[in-house]
């Protein structure tokens, strides 16, 4: 399944972006609206992207009566994409879209760079969101931990049917003349190329330690990309940057996907699942 | 909006800007101050840029190479190929009585196409120098001033003001009567609404510039 990245899609604005891909992530919703961070809030790097957005969102009411209906109309599967400040925020956000039979999935937000993070845990928070509702949950994680497998496993144990990898890393971006931060709030998440070999070692680390289904996300630019995070271990991949400098990438993703298996002789991209793991071993058994 | 593969025809000096005259192909010139997402070669982000001239079969953007993209965008030669998205965002509204196009700097971009549309109403346009002032030959019936002289001087009352320019002249033009028609600017990673990033303060409330913009109307 080909998704995009939450916060990298307004379906609203596109929505023939949104219906060329396999599901829609919303944006983050919190339970009152955030009107975001002060500009600037973007900046290119050299191999990547920073953003500092601020979960921009006008809140889970508004959300429920007025942005849920129209999105539905799409006829997309729709992932919603749930954050807070504390474990009862993303409960109560979950409980009121458990009713809701239009959206499949509720990916948990536990991870945005650019707020302050949540007083609890992930594990506290998938506990309380797995309480509060019978939809799938996706845990999104931050590869910024010492050992991400660790939380993956805490997050599988707490009730997560799935793990959303990767986040954003925290970067700065400095003007090169007056040595002062780019962004308004001054740091950023990076995203992007760079971001592309810490999301493959997550998906990895996380495919080993919980065999949980993953939506792998860091970096895909093309159909190559996305089949070495599949081969590292993501059931399915989500789109970010590429999708701001190329609104027809989930087609042409698609394509050089299906091509890039074709090359290593596989009939669908579905076989490159775990692929990378079964050379690990190997390498492994030869040393 | 759409977006294709499109070859540059020309690529002409204009000051310290560069005029890149692209082949059209199935790309619609839009309204003026409408823009586009232009492929910076080698960068990983597009660059959002206003039409400056719409000949037949050719778009025309003039670019100030500021940064990696944009001179990226100014060295690509006749031949070469880019990606061209659009055209994206809200144009300036042409049903004006007194039309006053007030343009600063690389903001006399979207101009020319707009005198156009407008019949060649009066323009006043400011520049940092000379050499910048060089591209006030591409606006029919401008009157030019040069720093430290500020366009916002030349600014008759009663006049229906459409103005492209850096913010501080945009809220001084505004500021005269406070109706206007001002194009805005802001980092973009998208154009077309999807990553939040052109969000912009105005009248207290943020507001996303490639969709609500870059154009505003200000009420007196």
């Amino acid at each position: 399944m080909l998704l995009n990245a939450s916060g990298c899609l307004d379906a609203l604005t596109a929505p023939d972006v949104a219906r060329s891909l396999d599901g829609f992530v919303t944006k983050t919703v919190t339970p009152l609206p955030r009107e975001g961070n002060a500009p600037v809030r973007i900046a290119e790097t050299d191999v990547g992207m920073l953003n500092s957005i601020g979960l921009a969102n006008p809140g889970i009411d508004r959300f429920v009566t007025r942005t849920l209906p129209q999105l539905e109309k799409l006829g997309v599967p729709l992932w919603i994409s749930v954050g807070g400040f504390e474990a009862d925020d993303y409960a109560e956000i979950c409980s009121r879209l458990d009713d809701h039979a239009e959206v499949s999935a509720i990916e948990l937000n536990v991870s945005c760079p650019n707020v302050e993070a949540p007083a609890e845990s992930a594990t506290q928070i998938v506990a309380a969101a797995r309480i509060a509702t019978r939809k799938p949950l996706w845990a999104k994680l931050s590869p910024a931990v010492p050992d991400i497998a660790e939380v993956a496993r805490a997050a599988q144990a707490a009730g997560a049917d799935g793990l959303s990898l990767v986040n954003t890393i925290r970067g700065l971006k400095l003007d090169a003349r007056t040595l002062r931060p780019v962004l308004g709030p001054g740091q950023g998440g990076l995203s992007g190329p760079a971001l592309k070999p810490i999301a493959l070692a997550a998906v990895a680390s996380c495919f080993s330690a919980t065999g949980l289904p993953i939506v792998g996300m860091g970096g895909v630019q093309t159909g190559r990309d996305a089949l070495e995070l599949i081969a590292a271990g993501a059931r399915h991949v989500a789109l970010g940057t590429v999708l701001f400098a190329d609104p027809d990438a989930p087609g042409r993703v698609r394509a050089e996907l299906h091509a890039a298996a074709s090359e290593h002789g596989w009939s669908s991209y579905d076989d490159a699942y775990g692929a990378a793991h079964e050379e690990m071993l190997s390498v492994r058994k030869t040393r | 909006m759409r977006r294709a593969l499109l070859e540059v025809r020309a690529n002409e000096n204009v000051g310290p800007y560069t005029l890149l005259r692209v082949d059209r192909g199935p790309i619609e010139p839009g309204a003026p101050g409408q823009f586009f997402m232009l492929e910076a070669p080698g960068r990983l982000l597009p660059r959002p840029m206003s039409l400056c001239l719409a000949p037949a079969g050719e778009l025309a953007f003039l670019i100030d190479p500021i940064g990696p993209g944009t001179r990226a965008l100014c060295d690509l030669v006749r031949g070469d190929r880019l990606q061209v998205l659009g055209p994206l965002g809200n144009g300036f509204r042409l049903d004006v009585e007194r039309p006053l196009l007030v343009g600063g700097g690389i903001g006399v971009a979207p101009l020319p196409y707009l005198s156009e549309l407008l019949g060649r109403p009066p323009a006043v346009l400011g520049f940092r120098s000379d050499w910048h002032a060089e591209a006030a030959e591409l606006v029919p019936r401008a009157t030019v001033c040069v720093e430290p002289t500020l366009v916002t001087e030349l600014v008759p009352d009663g006049m229906d003001v459409l103005a492209c320019g850096p913010e501080p002249m945009l809220e001084a033009v505004r500021g005269r009567d406070g109706a206007a028609q001002l194009a805005w600017e802001a980092p973009m990673a998208c154009g077309y609404g999807a990553c939040y990033g052109c969000a912009v303060e105005i009248d207290g409330e943020l507001r996303r510039l490639c969709v609500d913009g870059p154009v505003l109307s200000h009420a007196a």
